[in-house]
């Protein structure tokens, strides 16, 4: 359990892992924009081609990307299912002489092409979702956002604690996950069993788990706060930050990317003959 | 200067009609002193770290740290905090960042120091405790005692005058303990840092110039660890034992064997090897 780390980072050098995370938190709101704007599949095969790119260049095995997938699989096949059956088309299917027209069901082929669309959008979504966390640890993620909130400042937001939270509670996950290892551990050897019976029995077999670790974890924020205490903290606005991000040639070719694909996105919705 | 002083200071936990955890402590701590402070558990030894930065304060008394009184205002303390590091017993609850630099670089962050003199620092502090080529790593998967020695790191990093340490190698094991042991060592004798050593290991305040004993919440044995060890019985009384190779020449005196009372290992060997000629055994 120890190597559980959040998220899944992937840890290779290549041209995405090297872009500034704030760049490549705005190219993904960019791309799912992209991706709702498109009216049509010349739209999306835009988009396709602009994700085939990002996921070469991030040097990420295909298989990896496309895992992340399957978490979200049932997702995508209930959406096609909705949208398959009532999907107001008007030249319903005919199979053998008979029409697929059930009740208040009714499959048209007007249907069936919106499904297809509405799919590959949800795939999109989540594959260029999926190559922005295998290429960008979740310090660095942490560190993207903070930097793209900054502005929120000025409405009084407390961004920088905010992200120092976040940042904490990263950091907490290895040492919680030990905690929870070695509580469950001690409550074996006790003779609690937590790999049998059904999910009622095995839900209150965690109980005992969760109010031991929720206890610790009280203690341990303690600690944490006047450690940082100790080293100085105040929370004011004098605190300087060590790391910095800087924007490259990368960020400025990604920017580009994806200011050609929304253009063009908009320009095929406007000319080009729809199909669906 | 006078790195630390406590005159007469009082604390209690419950307030001011509890019982008192701290009683009329008056101590003092020069610049470049190496000071272990012993007791057992509960006998007020945290609490008197914890007043030294300024993370409690004295109920009565005074307590000043290098020139500045810590019951006093919020820039004060901020002061007092640059001055005095803090490593605590657990490294795992002292930790804030996933990456070691990014770890380090927090104590300087707070004080508002530019991006370039933090880099420095990290070096500077990275290199302190032997450290340096595990910069980008990930503390969640170091051991004990190098989790305890980036600690160490993320305190020297601020540049205090005068590090503490409460209970620092309490969680690690012989090896790790030794590691950090060697780390304060050479940052009191090469880069003249005030040390308070708050333990319960004897063994660690053999290291030390002076010694103090809590007990109860009061002092109650000052001097060299030597004297203090001299006095055994004495230390008993308050639960605590000679160190392993005091316990055992200890032993051999009541069997009978002629041994001075000795305090190191090597010292022991020696004492029991002399015997043992003579004896012709």
């Amino acid at each position: 359990m120890k190597d559980v780390t959040f998220g899944q980072y992937y840890p290779v050098d290549s041209f995405v892992h090297k872009c500034d995370p704030r760049m490549k938190i705005l190219f993904l709101i960019g791309y799912l924009v992209a991706v709702f704007l498109s009216a049509d599949f010349y739209g999306l095969a835009a988009c396709a081609a602009v994700l085939v790119l990002c996921v070469a260049f991030s040097r990420v095995p295909v298989k990896s990307v496309l895992r992340s997938v399957k978490g979200v699989l049932f997702l995508i096949v209930f959406t096609a299912i909705l949208n398959l059956l009532f999907y107001r088309g008007e030249t319903t299917v005919v199979i053998a002489d008979v029409p697929l027209r059930w009740w208040i069901f009714n499959i048209t082929v007007e249907g069936i092409r919106f499904m297809i669309f509405v799919m590959c959008r949800i795939f999109m979504l989540v594959m260029i979702s999926a190559v922005l966390t295998l290429t960008t640890t979740p310090v660095s993620l942490t560190d993207g956002l903070e930097s793209l909130l900054t502005p929120l400042k000025w409405i009084r937001v407390p961004v920088h604690a905010l992200a120092l939270i976040m940042s904490i509670a990263l950091r907490m996950i290895p040492t919680l996950m030990d905690e929870i290892e070695r509580i469950m551990n001690a409550q074996r050897a006790r003779g609690a069993d937590f790999s049998h019976g059904g999910p009622v029995k095995r839900v209150k077999a965690i109980i005992p788990v969760l109010v031991p670790l929720l206890l610790s974890a009280l203690r341990r924020a303690e600690e944490l706060g006047d450690a940082m205490e100790a080293r100085c903290y105040t929370g004011s606005r004098t605190r300087t930050r060590y790391k910095k991000l800087t924007f490259t040639w990368r960020d400025l070719l990604l920017a580009l990317l994806l200011a050609a694909l929304i253009a063009g996105v908009v320009l095929m919705n406007v000319y080009l003959p729809p199909i669906l | 200067m006078r790195a630390i002083s406590f005159e007469h200071v009082c604390f209690s936990y419950g307030g001011e009609e509890g019982a008192f955890s701290l009683n009329d402590i008056c101590l003092t701590v020069e610049e470049g002193e190496f000071v272990a402070v012993l007791g057992q558990n509960g006998s007020g030894k945290s609490t008197l770290a914890r007043l030294c930065n300024g993370l409690l304060s004295p109920h009565s008394g005074r307590i000043v740290v290098m020139g500045t009184d810590a019951s006093g205002s919020a820039a004060d303390i901020f002061e007092i905090r640059k001055n005095v590091g803090v490593v605590f017993q657990n490294p795992d609850n002292q930790t804030v960042a996933s990456i070691v630099e990014d770890d380090v670089a927090f104590g300087p962050e707070n004080i508002g120091l530019p991006r370039e003199e933090i880099g420095r620092r990290i070096d500077f502090a990275l290199r302190a405790v032997g450290m340096e080529d595990y910069r980008r790593a990930t503390p969640a998967r170091l051991s004990g005692g190098q989790k305890q020695r980036i600690a160490i790191a993320g305190v020297l990093a601020v540049m205090p005058k005068i590090l503490i340490l409460d209970e620092s190698t309490a969680m690690l094991d012989p090896r790790g303990r030794r590691e950090v042991m060697d780390v304060i060592r050479r940052l009191n004798r090469e880069n003249g840092m005030t040390v308070l050593l708050i333990t319960h290991f004897m063994e660690e305040a053999l290291l030390a110039d002076r010694a103090f004993v809590m007990h109860r919440g009061e002092i109650v044995m000052r001097g060299t660890p030597r004297e203090i060890f001299s006095r055994a019985d004495e230390l008993e009384t308050y639960s605590l034992s000679l160190p392993a190779a005091g316990q055992i020449s200890r032993k051999l005196q009541q069997k009978g064997f002629p041994v001075a009372t000795c305090l190191q290992p090597e010292e022991l060997a020696k004492e029991i090897e002399r015997c043992a000629s003579g004896q012709n055994i």
